[in-house]
C-alpha cells in the first residue's frame, strides 16, 4: 500500500459538513468567532459548492412562518409539526427553529436567490409555508456567503469525515481522509457540529441497475451524521421515523407544486380519490388522522392501501387541473397565456431539483395538460429535516426548554463538546432547507458561546492512538492489496467484500425484514430479529471491505456509516410495539396506534466499549398545546 | 449511463490540476483518464443526474442519457447556464421541443456578504442571533 501522511489541525470550532445546516452554522460561528479571536473550521465530502441535497438546487423554501406579515404564528408552526409527525415532536426545538427562519430566508434573498413574489411585492407561496424560488442555484449562493464569512483557506472539502475523536467522553474532533490524496486527516476542536446530512441507500432502491443513483433522496449522503453521533455515545432519537416520500413514479419528481400550487388530485387507476374515499379510515389514527392537513404518513397509508387492493397504478390527474385554473380565466387570450405560464412553471419545478424527471416525461412524450401521471411511494430515508425525524438529542434553548430538554447549550448533543444540526439532529421535523440554515446557525452561536463560557482545551492525544485510527480507517486499501492476486478476477474473490456488493446486501435484507418497497413497507417483531441476526453477519464482514483506491474507500466508509443507520432503525421499530406511521412502516403484529404507552420519544444509546445498545422511552414535554 | 462525456469535445481541462467537472461532482464521479485525458463517470449507477458536471464543463462536453432501466431512448434536456440565468432545452423522443429561460440569481457572482448588510449587535448570551432582529424585519425575537 502506498504512504499516507497524517495531517493535524487544530481549530476552535469544527464544522462537519458542507450543507444548508453547516452553511448557516460557519456564517453565524464566523460573526461570533471574529469578535472572540477564535478559528472555525468547515469539512465537506464534497465542495459546498454542490453539496448535499440541495447540490441540484430547489423549487420552493419550504419553511417560511411570515413572522414579519403576522401571517402565522410560532405555535401554527408547532401544531403543524406535532400532528404531521402523529405527536412525536419536541416542541422548544421547532419553536426554536421557526422564530429564527425567516431571517435566514430574507438572507438567501439578500445573498441573491431569486425569491418569486406577486405584483404587490409580497412572496409568492406554493403553500402556507413555501415559497416558490428560481433555485437553480440556491446552493451555490448560500456556500458563498459561508465561504466569504469562514474564509476559503479554513474549508477542507473532498475530505471525508470517518469517526469522531474522543477524549474522556467529550467529542475533541473529528478523523478521516482526502478523496484526492494520500492524506489522512486529524481535526482536533474545542467543539464539533456534525451536519452530514441523513442517509440513503441503507434500503433496497426501487430501480434496478442503472438508476439506482436516482433516489429522490442524494445518493452522496450515506449516515455519516447518525454513524458520528451514534459512535460519539450520544443519545439518539426517533431512529424508528423513517421517511417515504410519495414522487412522480421512478425518477422522484416533487409533487408539492402540483399538489399546492396547482390544486391536482392524485387518484387511483380507476379514477377514484383515495383522500376522499377512505376518509373514513382517517378516523382509526385520530386525533391525528382528523387534523388538516391530513399527515404525510397517513396520505401514503391511504395511498397504499388502493394500491394493495389492487386499484394501482395510482395517477397524479395533471390535466384536470391544468385545465381547471385555465378556464377559471374567461378571456380566451388570457388563458391562453395562462396556459403557457403554468406549463413553464411545472417544467421549472423539476428543472430546478429533479432534473431527470423532466428526462423521463421527455422520453414518454408526457405533456402534464393533456395526460396524468403516475405517482409512487418511494423507498425509506433518513432525513430528519424533512418529514422524518431521525437524528440526535438535543439540548434546547434556555427560554423555551422545559428542564428536562435543556443542559446548556443550545443544538449540544449529550456529548460534551459535540453539537448537531439539521437531518444530523431528531425530533424537530420540518426545518427542511430554510430551517436547516437557521438551525445551523442557532449551533454555530452555542457552540462559540460554550467555548467562550467553558474554555475546554484542546486534546492531547498520543500518537499510537491515532496510528491505530489510521490504520483501521485505511484497512479496506490494505486487504485489498494483499488479496488482489488471489483469483483471476478482483471482484470475486474470498478474502474481501466489495462496498457495493456490501450495499446491496445491506439493502436486500433491510427491504425484506424491516419493511421495505418489496414488502410493501410491512415488518414485525420476528422479521425484525432476523434482520438483526443477518446484520451481525454483515457487521463481521465490515471488517473485510477492501478498496482498490480512494473512491473505493470512501464507498466503503459509507457503508460501514449506513450500517448503524440501519441497526438504530431496526432495533427502534422493534422497541416501539405499536403502528404509529402507516405509510411509513407497518408493525403487522401491533397495527394499531397505542396513544396511552407509546405517546413518547424512542430514545437510544450505544456503547462502543461493549457494542450494546440502551433503549428508553422519554416523556414528551408540550410548551405550546 | 447517466452523465457521458463527449470525447471530440472534453479537453481535460487544458491538464489543470483539478478538472471542473471532478471539482463539483458531489458524489465524486467524474474522473480523468490520464491517457486519454478525457473524463468519464466512474460509476453511472450512483449518478443523482444532478447536471452539477453538466453546467460547470466550459467545453459543454457533458450530456446525460436517462437512466437505461425505466427511461425510453431518444429525449434530451440540456442546459446553458450564465451567470444570472439558465437556459433549458427540451428535447422529446417524438422530436417535439420545448426552451425554457429562468433566473438563477440576482447579485453578482462572488459578492454575497455574509451579514446581508445588516448590523444588529446582540449578545453573545442570549438567543438573538447575528443580523437579528432586522433580518427578520420584527421588533424582537420571539420568546414565549
Ligand atoms: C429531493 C429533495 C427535495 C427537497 N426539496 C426541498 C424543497 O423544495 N424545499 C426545502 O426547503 N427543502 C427541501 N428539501 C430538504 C432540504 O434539502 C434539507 O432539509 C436540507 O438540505 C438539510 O440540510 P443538512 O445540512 O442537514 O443536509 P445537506 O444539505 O444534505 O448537507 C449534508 C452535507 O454533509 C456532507 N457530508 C455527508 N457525509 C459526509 C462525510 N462523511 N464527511 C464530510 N461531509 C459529509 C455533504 O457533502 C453535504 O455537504 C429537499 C430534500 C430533498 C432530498
Ligand atoms: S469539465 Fe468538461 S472539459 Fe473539463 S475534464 Fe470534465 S468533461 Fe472534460
Ligand atoms: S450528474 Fe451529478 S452525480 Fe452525476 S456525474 Fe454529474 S455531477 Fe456527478
Amino acid at each position: 500500500m502506498q504512504d499516507f501522511s497524517t495531517v493535524e489541525i487544530e481549530t476552535d470550532l469544527l464544522i462537519l459538513g458542507g450543507g444548508m445546516a453547516a452553511c448557516g452554522a460557519a456564517v453565524e460561528a464566523a460573526h461570533w468567532a471574529k469578535k472572540n479571536g477564535l478559528k472555525v473550521t468547515m469539512v465537506d465530502k464534497a465542495t459546498p459548492d454542490r453539496s448535499g441535497a440541495v447540490a441540484m438546487g430547489l423549487s420552493a423554501i419550504n419553511q417560511y412562518v411570515g413572522l414579519k406579515d403576522g401571517a402565522n404564528t410560532i405555535k401554527d408552526y408547532v401544531d403543524y409539526v406535532r400532528n404531521d409527525l402523529m405527536g412525536i415532536c419536541r416542541e422548544d426545538l421547532v419553536a426554536s427553529i421557526a422564530r429564527h427562519v425567516d431571517s435566514s430566508v430574507h438572507l438567501f434573498e439578500k445573498w441573491g436567490l431569486p425569491i418569486w413574489t406577486d405584483k404587490d411585492g409580497g412572496y409568492v407561496h406554493e403553500g402556507r409555508w413555501q415559497l416558490m424560488i428560481n433555485g437553480e442555484s440556491y446552493k451555490i449562493i448560500v456556500a458563498e456567503a459561508a465561504k466569504n464569512a469562514v474564509g476559503g483557506d479554513n474549508i477542507y472539502d473532498r475530505v471525508f469525515i470517518t469517526e469522531p475523536l474522543m477524549d474522556g467522553g467529550r467529542c475533541v474532533g473529528a478523523v478521516g481522509f482526502s478523496v484526492r490524496e494520500n492524506k489522512f486527516y486529524v481535526f482536533k476542536s474545542k467543539a464539533t457540529i456534525c451536519a452530514m446530512g441523513g442517509a440513503v441507500g441503507v434500503f433496497k432502491p426501487r430501480s434496478t441497475g442503472e438508476g439506482s443513483g436516482r433516489a429522490w433522496y442524494p445518493p452522496f449522503n450515506s449516515g455519516a451524521s447518525a454513524y458520528f453521533t451514534i459512535k460519539a455515545g450520544a443519545e439518539m432519537t426517533c431512529q424508528e421515523v423513517r421517511f417515504i416520500p410519495v414522487r412522480f413514479k421512478d425518477a422522484y419528481g416533487p409533487v408539492g407544486a402540483w399538489f399546492l400550487l396547482f390544486k391536482s388530485q392524485a387518484t387511483n387507476a380507476l379514477g377514484e380519490a383515495y383522500m376522499q374515499t377512505r376518509r373514513g379510515e382517517l378516523d382509526n389514527w385520530a386525533p391525528y388522522g382528523k387534523v388538516k392537513p391530513v399527515p404525510a404518513n397517513l396520505r401514503n397509508y391511504l395511498m397504499l392501501l388502493d394500491v394493495m387492493e389492487g386499484k394501482g397504478p395510482i395517477y397524479m390527474q395533471t390535466a384536470e387541473a391544468i385545465q381547471k385554473i385555465a378556464e377559471s380565466e374567461t378571456d380566451p387570450k388570457k388563458a391562453k397565456k395562462k396556459l403557457k405560464e403554468l406549463e413553464s412553471e411545472a417544467w421549472e419545478d423539476f428543472l430546478d431539483m429533479t432534473i431527470s424527471q423532466a428526462i423521463l416525461w421527455a422520453a414518454t412524450n408526457i405533456q402534464p395538460e393533456e395526460s396524468p401521471s403516475e405517482i409512487a411511494a418511494a423507498e425509506p430515508y433518513f432525513i430528519g429535516s424533512h418529514s422524518g425525524a431521525s437524528g440526535a438529542w438535543v439540548s434546547g434553548p434556555k427560554d423555551l426548554a422545559p428542564d428536562e430538554y435543556f443542559w446548556g447549550y443550545e443544538n449540544m448533543t449529550t456529548i460534551t463538546g459535540l453539537f448537531a444540526a439539521g437531518d444530523a439532529s431528531g425530533a424537530s421535523s420540518h426545518k427542511f432547507s430554510s430551517g436547516s440554515h437557521a438551525e445551523g446557525r442557532i449551533a454555530g452561536k452555542a457552540a462559540i458561546r460554550y467555548i467562550v463560557n467553558e474554555k475546554p482545551p484542546l486534546p492531547n492525544l498520543d500518537s499510537a492512538r491515532i496510528d491505530a485510527l489510521k490504520t483501521r480507517i485505511l484497512k479496506p486499501l490494505a486487504l485489498y492489496d494483499e488479496f488482489k492476486d488471489a483469483t483471476t478476477q478482483t471482484d470475486v474473490n474470498p478474502n474481501y467484500i466489495l462496498p457495493r456488493s456490501y450495499m446491496q446486501r445491506l439493502q436486500k435484507l433491510m427491504d425484506e425484514y424491516a419493511g421495505g418497497v418489496s414488502s410493501q413497507f410491512c415488518t414485525s417483531k420476528t422479521n425484525l430479529n432476523r434482520a438483526l441476526e443477518l446484520l451481525d453477519f454483515l457487521k463481521e464482514d465490515a471488517e473485510n471491505l477492501a478498496a482498490s483506491n480512494l473512491h473505493e474507500l470512501m464507498r466503503c466508509w459509507e457503508n460501514i456509516h449506513r450500517t448503524y443507520q440501519a441497526e438504530a432503525h431496526v432495533r427502534a421499530m422493534l422497541f416501539r410495539d405499536e403502528t404509529r406511521w402507516p405509510g411509513y412502516y407497518f408493525r403487522t403484529d401491533t397495527p394499531k396506534m397505542d396513544n396511552e404507552n407509546w405517546n413518547v420519544f424512542v430514545n437510544c444509546t450505544f456503547d462502543a466499549e461493549t457494542n450494546e445498545w440502551n433503549f428508553k422511552k422519554v416523556p414528551i414535554v408540550t410548551i405550546l398545546s | 449511463m447517466p452523465s457521458f462525456v463527449r470525447p471530440d469535445k472534453c479537453d481535460g481541462c487544458k491538464a489543470l490540476d483539478k478538472t471542473a467537472c471532478q471539482f463539483i461532482c458531489p458524489n465524486d464521479l467524474m474522473a480523468l483518464n490520464t491517457d486519454t485525458m478525457k473524463a468519464y463517470n466512474q460509476e453511472p449507477h450512483q449518478c443523482w443526474e444532478c447536471y452539477c458536471c453538466v453546467k460547470i464543463c466550459p467545453q459543454g462536453a457533458i450530456d446525460v442519457r436517462g437512466y437505461a432501466d425505466f427511461v425510453p431512448m431518444g429525449a434530451s434536456v440540456v442546459p446553458l447556464r450564465s451567470t444570472d440565468s439558465i437556459m433549458w432545452t427540451v428535447k422529446f423522443r417524438n422530436g417535439s421541443v420545448k426552451r425554457f429561460k429562468f433566473p438563477i440569481r440576482t447579485t453578482p457572482e462572488g459578492e454575497a456578504d455574509p451579514s446581508g448588510g445588516w448590523s444588529t449587535e446582540p449578545s453573545l448570551d442570549d438567543h438573538v442571533l447575528a443580523t437579528e432582529p432586522d433580518s427578520l424585519g420584527t421588533a424582537d425575537v420571539w420568546t414565549q
